[in-house]
């Protein structure tokens, strides 16, 4: 096994030779895809406020919901995976991309069975979002709770 | 209008990602972890639902917001039952979401082939 400074010193000496990604044409394809799977979002979220009596504020979670199904299915026709390569961090942050990461991974481990495989892995990629979330709120609240109500 | 602001603020939102991946060369798991941490802490200090208020679905979409609706979920459940409160509502607001995550992604699994 190489030593940390072994594997800096390599690092060190790969840098000028890797190639440098398109910064700005990856900026272009995330910002246009990213921002195009908002508007489609903003167009469900009209949708459910029309036809639903949805308020502004409780219409985010069927929304939500909505492109969560829109994106498992795509994932499961094998075109999400295409949209990806192609955008990168667009397809990534919406929340289509965590639906992506369940479904994938659920998918993958399918020749395992349905509860070691399927059902075992679900969380295997997405499930970081969640725990650091979670840990993340419940420090942020307890904080603000204490901003709020002891002092 | 609410459209225009939805697609720009959505897509700067994932241009910050992209960045983070390319320059940082984080992998997607940190970005949207480090996402959701800083929508929880954006949440924290009320910013978030300003954005929501001026950015609709641009806000609401990208994974920031999960932070945001758990932390806001903790809070309004701390308001009526104190401080046990937090854990009680921590994943009100996002239950949809999440539930919806693991019934799409499971009836998918068992439904379609894995592809490739």
């Amino acid at each position: 096994m190489a030593t940390k400074e072994e594997q800096q010193a390599y690092a060190k000496k790969i840098k000028p030779i890797q190639p440098k990604p398109p910064y700005v044409l990856n900026c272009v394809k995330a910002f246009l895809v990213g921002g195009l799977i908002c508007l489609i979002g903003q167009a469900i979220q009209k949708f459910y406020m029309t036809y639903f009596n949805f308020s502004e504020e409780t219409a985010g979670n069927p929304t939500v919901a909505t492109l969560i199904l829109i994106a498992a299915l795509l994932t499961g026709l094998g075109v999400y995976d295409k949209i990806g390569q192609f955008a990168g961090a667009g397809s990534v942050v919406p929340v289509t991309g965590f639906s992506n990461a369940v479904t994938s991974a659920a998918l993958e481990h399918k020749s395992e069975g349905l509860v070691l495989g399927v059902a075992t892995n679900l969380f295997k990629l997405a499930g970081a979002v969640i725990v650091f979330g979670a840990v993340a709120a419940y420090i942020f609240g307890m904080i603000r709770y204490i901003f709020q109500h002891v002092i | 209008m609410e459209f225009f602001w939805a697609f720009v603020i959505g897509g700067a939102i994932c241009v910050v990602g992209q960045l983070m991946m390319d320059i940082f060369k984080l992998t997607p798991a940190h970005v949207t972890t480090s996402f959701v941490v800083i929508g929880a802490l954006l949440d924290a200090f009320g910013i978030y639902d300003n954005l929501i208020k001026f950015a609709g679905a641009g806000a609401t979409v990208p994974i920031t917001s999960f932070g945001h609706s758990l932390l806001h979920g903790a809070m309004a459940s701390a308001d009526e039952h104190g401080f046990i409160g937090i854990a009680i509502g921590i994943f009100e607001l996002t239950s949809a979401g999440i539930s919806s995550a693991i019934l799409f992604g499971f009836l998918v699994a068992v439904i379609f082939e894995p592809k490739g």
